[in-house]
This record gives structure tokens, C-alpha cells and sequence, in this order.
């Protein structure tokens, strides 16, 4: 009852809206990708294809300068200075913006995770690339192309927090969360500026856009999908997007300065 | 709306999957937990909260801040770092308390029963204590610290960067310190490492490489395991990083003994040092005063940086000099410490007004009372009062000045007209303060201020504040009283009274000898000629 109430919600919504976007007025909880953890069968992959732009309208915050005085090696990565790539636009699309299917996967489906790792380096005392998405399980590994010491510290609320120190390049690091979780924040006590982000999902359907503000969520089947896209400083929205079977549907998804 | 129907279905799961849990586990686990309960809330709750958020009401006043059990995020722990800990993990904090925290050892104050079922209450405050206790990490056997370890610990040091936030000397004052904040974003020190007896974790070589091994979760120290693990350095190298930490303290085992009196030596006219390194001061016995925040007068300082000075002392019959040591990372005003102060204010509860915006200079005050007169009772320990005032200097890092004057309370200052007589000399390098302060005996003017005499207890007392800290003239550490003795010159007399004594004793036998030689010598030619 409850959810018939709100699918006709979402429609409605959806309809006010033109169809594309709905700020999400609730912020994203590991709970809410970690809809499929539940057991049950197989996942099914597909021949479908979301693709999409992340869109920024207004005029972008300027990004925080980084003093990184102390730390000639990576200061001398930045020519003209350093700047903490906070909300990257160019064109008016925006990088760096974590995209998954929040809903619409069949109930207790369960996916195999991949056991490739996703690389994040460390280039410049900055996380590169500074957003990632991986599945429940799959390995992220964590380089220092940096060659001088950091740690890589993470607090999250649905995985366990650790903090591991990597000395020079020759260590790198490998980590799995085992729950879903929205976002996994990564970040360096030796230097306070670097936050990285590794989005956890119980599904491999998950993208960053670009610097051109461009993703692609593949293989998906057909379906309604309610997919959300999560910015570190602009929040979060929606979309509810058709995906046929063989083919793609594509997107747009608009964020603003945050208020 | 549909997270509400969401929550309404996974409460009705968890009901019944507690039940399920309920069912199943040994009747001696719930009725443990159910038997913590009420000792966790007499006892623990006051600073962690009864719900175990580390939010209890004494929270605000405490630096670092009372664990937060709801992440089972633990410092102290033999297992790897992101691992739960074990029982026996809990059961060392609890019954040891952590050193430099408000956090006491429970060991004596509650039965060892108690405890147990404390542990197991508090694990219920998290989700993430389920299922079997992870295995401690194996940590092997301590390789032992002879030869170079020291040395090669040093190197590993150096390499493993630990100086970005321990500093070279390993007082906390490295660049990255300023900046370091625990997982709850309250600021957290850089631990000083010459300070072994404020380890959290315990000062042996294990605790100290367990520590390497595991990390500090929760704080920003990480595991070097991983540096092992990739071939970067050796297990025994890491080991003697270890050995190299520890040897960083005075007296590795345990803290530095505490002497209610600082003996100043004599030295030969006119040998006094001339400035705190000078080399004279190295063989100079050293004296550790403990330093507390002071938290009797408002405004108070609930998380001060000086935890304790080290003095040195000596006279050459007519001026006497001191040599005072602390630890504190910053030499105040530096902008960037600004975030740091930023941070404290905005973190402790502002109860006596608010802390200051700016950062000022870092303060050390000596007190004395003005009169050493017989039956001349101490002044306040807390700056005097104005009925009896203190003779005080005061020293002040920005502009480096050292005044005498007069306090009649913590916080008042007046300067002492025609002073000039105390001269000093401040260095800062590394994390420590070292000044020297020199003054006569006799001062010109005796009104207000004593005269050091030879031979009797002199007593003493200290303040010291970090401006970086938003400490100041009331706000920062204080010492109870203790005392400085001068050694008393010891006159010729001493020495000639035993040696004519032994010369007197010595011609007297002689006398004696000869005469009763020359009896027998004269007896026996009388009892010749007889025969």
C-alpha cells in the first residue's frame, strides 16, 4: 500500500518536473544502495545502457587554495599554485559526481563482485581520480605516486573505519568495504586538504561523471530506474529514467550552487 | 515516505531478528550485559553517555574527548587497525585507564566482575560487535635494543616520515600537528614522544611496536604494518623504531620522580651559564615539576598544552640562575596555529567566557613569596592574593620579555618599579622552550621581593599558558608549591678543624713514644752499671 502510494508519488513528481530531475529531499544512506543486499537470486545483467550529463547551472564556488608549503614535491605538481578541485565545471558540466541506480533492481537481486580492484592514486597530495565508484567486496587499491608519506584514514558509518600508513610508492594498499555505503570518505592527516570518496553499491551499476560531465551506467536490464547523482558539496538529485532492452536511454541531471 | 515504510518494515525485521538472536545466545552473555547496565551508568555514563555516544555531561569539558562506543572505533588495541578489539583489549583500558586522558584505571574502584559485564554492555552500543573476536596481531618477539637499534630506529624515523607530525625531537611539533583532528574532528595532539609516561597504550618496547602494528584507531596514527608487508622496511626495523621511541624519554618505564625541592648547586664565582644552551648547564641536575590545567579560577583551561617543567639550578654566592625546560609545539603568536585555536574554540564549551580569538604569547611565570621571614606563611598558590601577594617573574614569548613584579591573584600584574636586576635568555627549537633567568642573591631594593639565602627551602611555584592554545594569563598550567634549595658554600674551617685535630692527636703520641723511650733507654744503663 505504502509503496503503491509512493510510486504514484514519484510519478507525479516526476511529471511535475517534465520528466527529468527531482531534488531528493533526503540524504543518501548506505541503506538506501544497500537495497539488494537482502539474499536472494542472481542479479540479471543486461543489454541497456543509461548515458548522461551532469549539468551545472549558475556561477561555480571558487575552489580553496592549498598551501602546500611544506610539501615541495607536491606543490611542484601544481603549477600556478594549488586549488582543492572542490566543484569542477567545465562548460557548464560538472565532474567528479558519483551516479548509481538507487532503486528499481528487482528485489533481492544479488550481484557478484568483481575482483578487479578500482585504482585511486595519490598525485600532486591530491586523490586521483578524487571520486570513485566500486561494488560491496571489490578491491580498491590505493597508490602514492607521491613517493613521500601518506595515510590513508577513512571513517565511514556502515563499513569499518581504518588508517593505514603508506610511507613511499613501493606500498600500496588495498582495501574492500563490505557494505554499500554513500559515500565512503577518504582522507590524508598528513595533509589535512586531500578527501577522496569511494561510492560502495551491492550493484555494478555505478559511474563518475567526467570532466566533460558525461557518464555511462551499462549493461543494465530493462527497467524504470530511479538513479541518483552525488556531488561532495552540492548534494544530491534524481532521476527516473526508462531503459529499454537493447539500447540506451540518456539523461540529464542539473545541479545548483548549493544554498 | 518510503523511507518511513522502510523503517517500519526493517524495525519489524530486527525485532524479529533479535529475537532470533535472543534465542540463540547464552543465557550468560544477556544477563552480563543486563548485569553492566547499572554499573556503566553509575560509573561511565557521567562522561560516554547513556547511550554510549561519548556524550555525556562532563563531554564538554574533556580533551581529548570520552570514546564514542557507537562506531567500536577503539585506540588500544592488539588487533588490526579496522578490527574490533578484543575483550582482553577493553579489559587493559579499563582496568588501566589512559595515561594523559581523563580517563582513570578502574582496576581497585570497581570488582574485576564488574568489569566484565561493563565490556559486555558497552558492546551493545555498537552494531559492529557481532560474531567472533578478531585475532590479534602476532607480534612476534622484541628483537632486544643493543648495539645500533637505537640508530637504526632513528633512520626508520626518518624514512617512515614520522617527523611530519611528531617533530624532529618527537615533541608533537611537527608541520602536519597543527592540523590533525581525531575522527570526531575534535583537535588532537601529535603524541610527544619523549613523554613515554602520557603513551595511551603503555610505554614498554611491545606496547610501543604493537602500537606501530595497529595504528590508533580512531586518532590519525596509522599502521606501519604495510610498509613491513610491502618489503619497505623489515620487521626488525620496525622493531627498532620502537626502541627508538622509547628511548626518546628520560626515564622510559616510567615518569620522571617528582622532588618537592630543586637543589641549586654552587659553582665557582662568576661560572654561572650564560644562556640555556650553554654546555655548563649539562651537567646540571635536572628537576621535573608536573603541571595541571588550572581549573579553580575562571576563566579555566580544561585542555592546556604544558603538562610540566623541567629546572635546573644553580648559585655563585651572590646570583643565582634557573634553567627552565617545557614542551610545547608552538612558539606563540604563529598563524599557523590559527586553525588550531579556531578548532578549541570552537569545540570547548564556552562556561567561562570565551576563549581568546587571537592567539597571544606563550607565558611562563616563577612565584616566590616576597619575604622569607620566619613564620612567613606561603601566599596563594594561584598568583597570591592581595592581602599577601606574590614576587613573581613573568616571562612572556611575543615580544620576548621577562618583568619582577608583584601578583595579588592569577591573572594581576603589577611590574616592580625599578627592577632590572633578572636578566634572561629564551630559545625555542623543536617543540621546547628553554629559559634562563638570572638574578642576585641580595635584590637592591628587598621590599617585595626575597632575598635567596643559602641553606634553607626556598619556595617556588609555576605557571606556564600556550598562546596557540588560546591559553593566557589565567588560563594555562599550574604547579602546587614546591621549593629551590641553594647549596651552602662550604668555608675553609670545615676542612682544618679534622686535619689539626689528627696532626694535634698524632704529635701528642710522639711526645708520649719518646718520653717512655728515653725511662726505658735510662732504667736499663742504671741495672748495667749495678752489675
Amino acid at each position: 500500500m505504502t509503496r503503491a502510494v509512493l510510486i504514484m508519488g514519484v510519478s507525479l513528481a516526476a511529471l511535475a518536473c517534465g520528466g527529468s530531475d527531482t531534488e531528493s529531499d533526503q540524504s543518501s544512506t548506505g541503506g538506501a544502495a544497500g537495497s539488494a543486499t537482502a539474499t536472494g537470486s542472481p542479479g540479471a545483467m543486461g543489454n541497456g545502457t543509461i548515458t548522461g550529463t551532469i549539468r551545472f547551472t549558475g556561477t561555480p564556488p571558487a575552489n580553496p587554495a592549498i598551501d602546500m608549503q611544506d610539501e615541495e614535491t607536491c606543490a611542484a605538481k601544481h603549477a600556478g599554485g594549488a586549488t582543492d578541485p572542490q566543484v569542477v565545471v567545465n562548460d557548464g558540466n560538472l565532474a567528479n559526481a558519483f551516479v548509481y541506480v538507487r532503486e528499481g533492481l528487482p528485489s533481492g537481486a544479488t550481484y557478484t563482485a568483481p575482483s578487479t580492484p578500482v585504482v585511486i592514486d595519490q598525485d600532486g597530495c591530491l586523490y586521483t581520480p578524487r571520486v570513485i565508484g566500486v561494488m560491496a567486496g571489490q578491491p580498491v587499491e590505493i597508490r602514492n605516486s607521491d613517493n613521500l608519506l601518506h595515510n590513508v584514514k577513512s571513517t565511514p558509518q556502515e563499513n569499518r573505519s581504518f588508517n593505514r600508513s603508506q610511507p613511499t610508492s613501493a606500498v600500496v594498499l588495498t582495501q574492500t568495504f563490505t557494505s554499500p555505503e554513500i559515500m565512503v570518505p577518504l582522507e590524508c592527516n598528513v595533509h589535512s586538504w586531500m578527501k577522496g570518496f569511494v561510492g560502495v553499491t551491492a550493484h555494478p551499476f555505478h559511474a563518475v561523471s567526467g570532466e566533460d560531465g558525461t557518464f555511462t551506467i551499462g549493461s543494465l536490464p530493462p527497467g524504470t530506474y530511479t538513479i541518483e547523482a552525488w556531488h561532495e558539496a552540492l548534494g544530491t538529485r534524481t532521476a527516473t529514467v526508462t531503459v529499454p532492452a537493447d539500447g540506451s536511454v540518456s539523461t540529464e541531471i542539473t545541479f545548483a550552487p548549493a544554498a | 515516505m518510503i523511507e518511513a515504510g522502510r523503517s517500519r518494515v526493517s524495525r519489524v525485521q530486527l525485532t524479529i531478528a533479535l529475537a532470533t538472536c535472543l534465542a540463540a545466545v547464552p543465557g550468560a552473555v544477556l544477563s552480563q550485559e543486563h548485569a553492566g547496565k547499572p554499573v556503566y551508568d553509575k560509573w561511565c555514563a557521567g562522561c560516554h553517555g547513556a547511550t554510549g555516544a561519548g556524550d555525556g555531561a562532563a563531554a564538554a569539558f574533556m580533551l581529548p574527548p570520552p570514546r564514542d562506543f557507537t562506531r567500536a572505533s577503539y585506540q588500544i588495541r592488539t588487533t588490526a587497525t579496522g578490527q574490533l578489539p578484543t575483550d582482553e583489549d577493553l579489559r587493559r583500558v579499563i582496568d588501566e585507564g589512559m595515561p594523559g586522558t581523563a580517563m582513570p584505571g578502574w582496576r581497585g574502584r570497581i570488582t574485576s566482575r564488574e568489569r566484565d559485564d561493563v565490556i559486555a554492555y558497552l558492546k551493545t552500543f555498537s552494531r559492529f560487535f557481532s560474531g567472533d573476536a578478531p585475532p590479534p596481531v602476532d607480534i612476534g618477539r622484541a628483537p632486544g635494543g643493543g648495539g645500533d637499534a637505537v640508530e637504526s630506529g632513528r633512520q626508520v624515523y626518518e624514512q617512515m616520515e614520522c617527523w611530519k607530525c611528531h617533530g624532529q625531537q618527537g615533541r608533537g611539533d611537527g608541520a602536519s600537528a597543527p592540523t590533525l583532528a581525531d575522527d570526531w574532528d575534535a583537535p588532537i595532539r601529535a603524541a610527544d614522544l619523549s613523554e613515554s609516561w602520557h603513551f595511551n597504550g603503555g610505554s614498554t618496547v611491545e606496547q610501543i611496536y604493537t602500537r606501530l602494528r595497529t595504528g590508533l584507531d580512531g586518532t590519525p596514527m596509522p599502521t606501519f604494518s604495510d610498509a613491513v608487508d610491502a618489503g619497505l622496511i623489515t620487521d626488525e626495523q620496525l622493531w627498532h623504531l620502537a626502541y627508538y621511541v622509547r628511548s626518546l624519554s628520560p626515564s622510559p618505564d616510567r615518569a620522571p620522580a617528582v622532588r618537592e625541592v630543586v637543589r641549586a648547586a654552587r659553582v665557582d664565582d662568576g661560572a654561572l651559564p650564560s644562556q640555556p644552551a650553554d654546555s655548563a648547564w649539562l651537567n646540571v641536575e635536572a628537576f621535573y615539576i608536573p603541571l595541571v590545567g588550572q581549573i579553580i579560577l575562571k576563566p579555566r583551561a580544561f585542555a592546556p598544552t604544558v603538562d610540566g617543567v623541567w629546572v635546573k639550578a644553580v648559585h655563585d654566592g651572590t646570583r643565582l640562575a634557573v634553567r627552565l625546560a617545557w614542551h610545547d609545539p608552538s612558539r606563540s603568536p604563529d598563524p599557523v596555529w590559527d586553525e588550531w585555536l579556531g578548532r578549541m574554540r570552537g569545540l570547548l564549551t564556552d562556561v567561562d567566557g570565551a576563549m581568546p580569538s587571537q592567539q597571544g604569547p606563550d607565558y611562563l611565570v616563577v612565584q616566590f613569596p616576597t619575604s622569607l621571614d620566619e613564620g612567613a606563611e606561603r601566599p596563594f598558590f594561584l598568583g597570591g592574593s592581595t592581602r599577601r601577594p606574590a614576587y613573581a617573574w613573568r616571562w612572556t614569548s611575543d615580544p620576548d620579555r621577562l618583568e619582577e613584579g608583584a601578583l595579588t591573584g592569577l591573572g594581576s600584574w603589577a611590574p616592580r618599579a625599578g627592577a632590572g636586576e633578572v636578566s634572561h635568555v629564551a630559545a625555542f627549537a623543536d617543540g621546547e622552550w628553554a629559559l634562563q633567568i638570572v638574578r642576585p642573591l641580595v635584590p637592591a631594593d628587598t621590599a617585595g621581593a626575597p632575598t635567596f639565602v643559602a641553606g634553607r627551602a626556598i619556595p617556588m611555584a609555576f605557571y606556564a599558558a600556550d598562546g596557540s592554545n588560546g591559553e593566557d594569563a589565567m588560563r594555562g598550567s599550574v604547579s602546587a608549591w614546591y621549593a629551590i634549595y641553594l647549596d651552602v658554600p662550604v668555608s675553609g674551617g670545615v676542612y682544618l678543624a679534622p686535619l689539626s685535630t689528627m696532626l694535634l692527636t698524632a704529635g701528642l703520641g710522639l711526645v708520649l713514644v719518646r718520653q717512655a723511650q728515653r725511662r726505658d733507654r735510662g732504667s736499663a744503663r742504671s741495672t748495667s752499671e749495678e752489675s
